[in-house]
Order: C-alpha cells, then structure tokens, then sequence
C-alpha cells in the first residue's frame, strides 16, 4: 500500500517536471520563462521528495527528503526572485505584448 | 503558421509518451527517468539557444532542481540512502550559484 502511494506521489511530480520544463521551453520572455518553470518545477520535486518520504517512512532517507523539501521551499523563490532583478536590472527587455511594467515605473518616480 | 507549429509540438509530445510507455521494452522505473531525462534536455536546449544570459541563468536553476527530484528517484528504486545525501548538497550548491550568477547580472561585484 505505500509502495503505490510513493508511486502516485512520484509520477505526479514528473508530470508537473514535464510541463514546466514545456513551459521553459515554449513561453516568449525571461520573465514568462521564469514563472512559468521556476513554481511548476518546485511543485514537482517537492511531490517526488514527498514520495520518497512515504516510501522510506521515518529512516534517515525519509527525514533527509523532508529536510530537502523545506530547504527547496524556503530557497526556490529567493533564486527566483533574484533572477528576476537581475535580468531586470541588467536590461532585458519585456515582450511586446506586456501590458504594464510596474518595477521600472518604481524606479523613474 | 501559429496552429501548425502548435499542433507538431503536440503530436510530437502525445508520440513520445505513446512511446515510452507502449513500445518500450525496459521496466517501469525507467519509463520514469526517461521522462526526468526528457526534462533535463528541454532545459539544457534552453541553455542552447536562449537569446540573453539571464535565460541561460533561468535554465540553469531549472536544471539544478530537476537534479534534486532525479537523486530522490535513484534513491528509491536502488534502495542507497547516500542518494539523498547529494540530492542536499546539490541543491545548497545551486542556490548560492544561482545568487551569484543573479548579482552577475545586476552589474555588481560579489562582495557587496
């Protein structure tokens, strides 16, 4: 039985892996990119460690796969974050379809 | 011209998996990492082409958390505990490599 729990935990995180690796791949900007891939991907492996937890129970795998899951919550969104500044900063420009610009319109006023 | 490349994505991907999992002839563990190996090369063909640095850094996070999830597989269905070992250490990794290549890209020194 939790042998089919892990495995339904995993094959649902490949499959969030899978379409944010899609949307890395088919989205028009940096910045679309970048959401797209970076929560999809974070979701996924969260769910693949979280099956690997429920497989191991509580062993020093499973808690390590725990500990990863907070660590990947906690760091995911600060790299995201500060990839988004970056590229803002260094002067990527937004796709033309963009409707507005709110970070650059902080930094004129 | 939209529609035409929309649907050679499409059945290009619904071909793949069809693939994997009718036609191949390995166990199911590995129809899994195949899946995770098609991800890797989605993200190292952004690596590839990306028109600017900052897609280059985007992918290489990427690829560096999809490494997590692929440990954590190897883990399970080889049965080693030291699997989730580099799966941390991994990730520690990738995250300070990803904030300096982040400070890179505003233009600042590491040491500020």
């Amino acid at each position: 039985m939790n042998d089919i729990i892990a495995l339904i935990f995993i094959v649902v995180g490949i499959a969030f892996d899978l379409f944010g690796s899609i949307g890395l791949v088919r989205m028009p900007d940096v910045y679309n990119r970048l959401q797209a891939s970076t929560k999809c991907v974070t979701l996924g492996t969260c769910g693949i460690l979280f099956g690997v937890f429920v497989k191991f129970g509580f062993s020093a795998a499973g808690v390590k796969a725990l500990l990863c899951i907070l660590f990947l919550l906690l760091t995911a969104p600060v790299s995201a974050h500060a990839l988004a500044r970056g590229a803002h900063k260094s002067g990527v420009k937004l796709w033309e379809k963009s409707v507005c610009d709110k970070y650059s319109d902080k930094e004129t006023s | 011209m939209k529609f035409i490349r929309w649907l050679s994505g499409f059945i290009f991907l619904a071909g793949l998996i069809i693939i994997i999992f009718a036609f191949l002839k390995v166990s199911a563990p590995s129809k899994l990492m195949l899946f995770l190996l098609f991800c890797f090369l989605l993200s190292l063909f952004r690596v590839l082409k990306g028109p600017t640095a900052a897609d280059r850094s985007v992918a290489t996070d990427i690829f560096g958390i999809l490494v997590i999830g692929f440990c954590a597989i190897l883990a399970v269905y080889t049965g080693k505990d030291w699997y989730m070992d580099i799966a941390i250490a991994w990730g520690l990794q990738s995250f300070i490599g990803v904030l300096a290549l982040a400070k890179f890209l505003e233009g600042r020194h590491f040491d500020e």
